[in-house]
């Protein structure tokens, strides 16, 4: 070793960052949380929501001798329906159950049937359409367009492609605010924080440390779980790499900032995961991670579009999967960063270093 | 040893008030170290030796009072002091998953001068432990730990708040000589602890405090022989006749008695004169002796002497 990466390796800062990184790798748990596990969810999910081929309707034909048996021949040609002949009593319960969304009975004379349906459910209508649309054709009629389908299946209107933003954003929020929390409150439950403070320590290099070790992880963070949704779904990045690094390191700032002010009071482990939790529970809900956060009643919005989560989650999304630009991404930019500011400011004037 | 440097004292304290919310825990407290010299705050649990040291550290504000450590003031100079100072907290907890060297080139990196972690981790002898993880520590070994990290600045004055409380004797015998070490280099020392061997053995002052206040001060030796009485006799009796301890009183020699549940206390001067008349007054008064011992006078039987109330009591 030179003199000159000797002395870089002895500053107090390297030394503090280097102890962050020891803390972490050495606990197996963390590093599964942080890095393994969004993955997995997102595998999970992304399979689980995967787009599949339409399923096909099923309808029923009452059981009327010949007449059905030609009608059921009709349907089956169509790619889109299941159908099945049944006597009116069977039919007339599947349909009130639900397990075909509709029932054709094939009239008394062989031009003439009659669908039973209930036009308050989608699919009964869906169903009205194309079983229409079959029986027509195989009695002869023809269409004066010709027409092709093509099925298209687009990146980024997929729900894995929503879902994925989402975990990104949960899990810097996660890897902030456990990490810094934990780490802080455990250090003062052992009286390190008095013991370090009774050295020539800069208070300023030993925050500035949780900083810099968490902005290096998270880029191996953003990178394995993103890169993992890239590869294995094809989740688009429309968006400039630099808006989403920009995104993410501020996203990160900010809830680090609020570990930071949740953990500048408590003085057991117990406390700060409450605190932690009550503070973090709303945002899994609320911020739109699993589902749009526009689901919840407007009287909610303005507290929704307020809270760190979904700022973190609108822009990733705007950027991600639709490109979005810096003007389209300030008012998102502007709430993380007043969430940085203020936590921040509030936490250093809180925190108790015994 | 002479010249302003030795007279200045390394720390002085002057009518020091500390009050929490239910409880003063220092009442009035003066204190005086001079450079190179073993100060040992002796007392009880609760006795306020803790909030003394921590506010000497510039840990604790103080209420009322004055406090010169190596000629600064808190509050003027405290980065300065924070090099100069070595500290070794009650029961501080290092990282359990840093190694000891890792754990020690940590607070070194937080001083501009003092010998490197491995000589440090040579003083205490922890060489063998360097690549170990604090959490696989004994007590005793992370005690050592606790003294390198005050030591990596090569600090001109130590405190050390009870250092050895919940050791087996033998760490504590192995930690008393690397103090004495530490005392041999020129370094002035602030020590508590409720342990009479420990401060007798390392201490070149002793302050006796209870309650906030100092009730004794001395070296050892003069706080003994402010007894005016170097040994003590203790027995016990079996119960059903009392035991008359004015009738001990009067027994030539006798400087003091002291009845505690069924054991007696006895202070006497000179052993071979006193015991034999001891012993006739009890066989006179009828008492059947199921013990009796003697020892040479300690800073127990001061405290003891002060305050009727043992060290360990609580």
């Amino acid at each position: 070793m030179t003199n000159e990466t000797r002395r870089l390796r002895d500053h107090p800062l390297v030394q503090l960052t280097l102890v962050r990184y020891r803390e972490f790798f050495r606990e197996p748990e963390a590093v599964f949380w942080v890095f393994v596990f969004p993955v997995l969810l997102t595998a999970g999910l992304g399979i689980a929501f995967r787009n599949q081929a339409p399923e096909r309707t099923p309808v029923a034909v009452v059981e009327r001798g010949a007449a059905s048996a030609s009608v059921v021949e009709a349907l089956a040609r169509s790619p889109d329906l299941l159908a099945s002949a049944l006597p009116e009593a069977a039919a007339a319960d599947a349909l009130r159950t639900g397990r075909v969304a509709l029932v054709v009975v094939p009239g008394a004379a062989s031009d003439t049937a009659e669908y039973r349906f209930d036009s308050e459910r989608p699919e009964s209508r869906i169903a009205r359409l194309l079983v229409d649309d079959a029986l027509q054709r195989a009695a002869g009629r023809r269409d004066p367009i010709g027409v092709a389908d093509r099925r298209v299946s687009e990146p980024g209107s997929r729900y894995v492609d929503f879902v994925v933003p989402g975990l990104l954003g949960m899990n810097l929020m996660g890897s902030g605010i456990w990490g810094l929390g934990f780490a802080i409150v455990d250090a003062r439950r052992k009286k390190l924080l008095k013991r370090l403070i009774a050295t020539p320590m800069s208070r300023v290099q030993f925050l500035a440390s949780f900083v810099l070790s968490r902005l290096t992880l998270l880029v191996i963070e953003v990178a394995v779980l993103v890169g993992f949704a890239v590869l294995a779904f094809g989740v688009p990045l429309r968006g400039s790499v630099a808006s989403l690094v920009i995104i993410c390191l501020l996203s990160a700032l900010s809830f680090a900032a609020l570990g930071l002010l949740l953990a500048s009071r408590a003085r057991t482990v117990e406390g700060v995961s409450g605190l932690m939790n009550l503070v973090m529970l709303p945002m899994w809900i609320f911020s739109g991670v699993f589902f749009s956060a526009s689901r919840f009643p407007d009287a909610l919005q303005p507290f929704i579009q307020a809270l760190p989560l979904t700022a973190v989650n609108d822009a990733l999304r705007a950027s991600m999967l639709e490109g979005a630009g810096w003007a389209r991404l300030a008012p998102e930019i502007g709430i993380i960063g007043a969430w940085l500011l203020l936590s921040f400011a509030l936490a250093v004037r809180l925190f108790r270093w015994r | 040893m002479t010249g302003p440097a030795s007279s200045a004292p390394s720390l002085l304290v002057r009518g020091l008030r500390k009050r929490y919310a239910d409880v003063v825990a220092v009442d009035g407290l003066d204190l005086e170290i001079r450079a190179g010299e073993c100060f040992g705050l002796l007392g009880p649990n609760g006795a306020g030796k803790t909030t003394t040291i921590e506010i000497c550290e510039g840990l604790t504000e103080p209420d009322e009072g004055e406090v010169l450590v190596l000629g600064r003031r808190w509050g003027e100079h405290d980065r300065e002091l924070r090099e100069l100072l070595g500290i070794s907290l009650q029961e501080t907890q290092f990282s359990e998953k840093l190694t000891v060297e890792e754990t020690v080139r940590l607070f070194r990196s937080f001083y501009r001068q003092g010998p490197s972690a491995d000589e440090v981790i040579g003083t205490v002898q922890l060489q063998e432990k360097r690549a170990g993880r604090v959490g696989q520590l004994s007590g005793g070994q992370r005690q050592r730990l606790a003294l390198a990290c005050a030591l990596v600045g090569d600090p001109a004055l130590l405190f050390l708040d009870e250092p050895t409380t919940g050791l087996d004797p033998q760490s504590r015998r192995q930690l008393w000589d690397l103090i004495e070490r530490f005392k041999a280099d020129g370094r002035a020392i602030l020590l508590t602890t409720h342990y009479m061997e420990e401060a007798e053995r390392l201490c070149d002052q002793v302050a006796i405090v209870d309650h906030g206040r100092q009730i004794a001060l001395g070296t050892p030796r003069e706080l003994v022989a402010s007894l005016s009485a170097e040994h003590v006799v203790e027995f016990a009796a079996s119960p059903g006749v009392p035991v008359s301890e004015d009738g001990l009183r009067q027994v030539d020699g006798v400087e003091a008695a002291v009845r505690r549940d069924d054991t007696y206390r006895v202070r006497v001067a000179e052993l071979h004169r006193t015991v034999p008349a001891l012993l006739a007054e009890l066989r006179r008064q009828g008492v059947q002796l199921t013990e009796l011992r003697t020892h040479s006078a300690t800073l127990e039987d001061v405290f003891v002497e002060l305050t009727g109330r043992h060290l360990r009591d609580q």
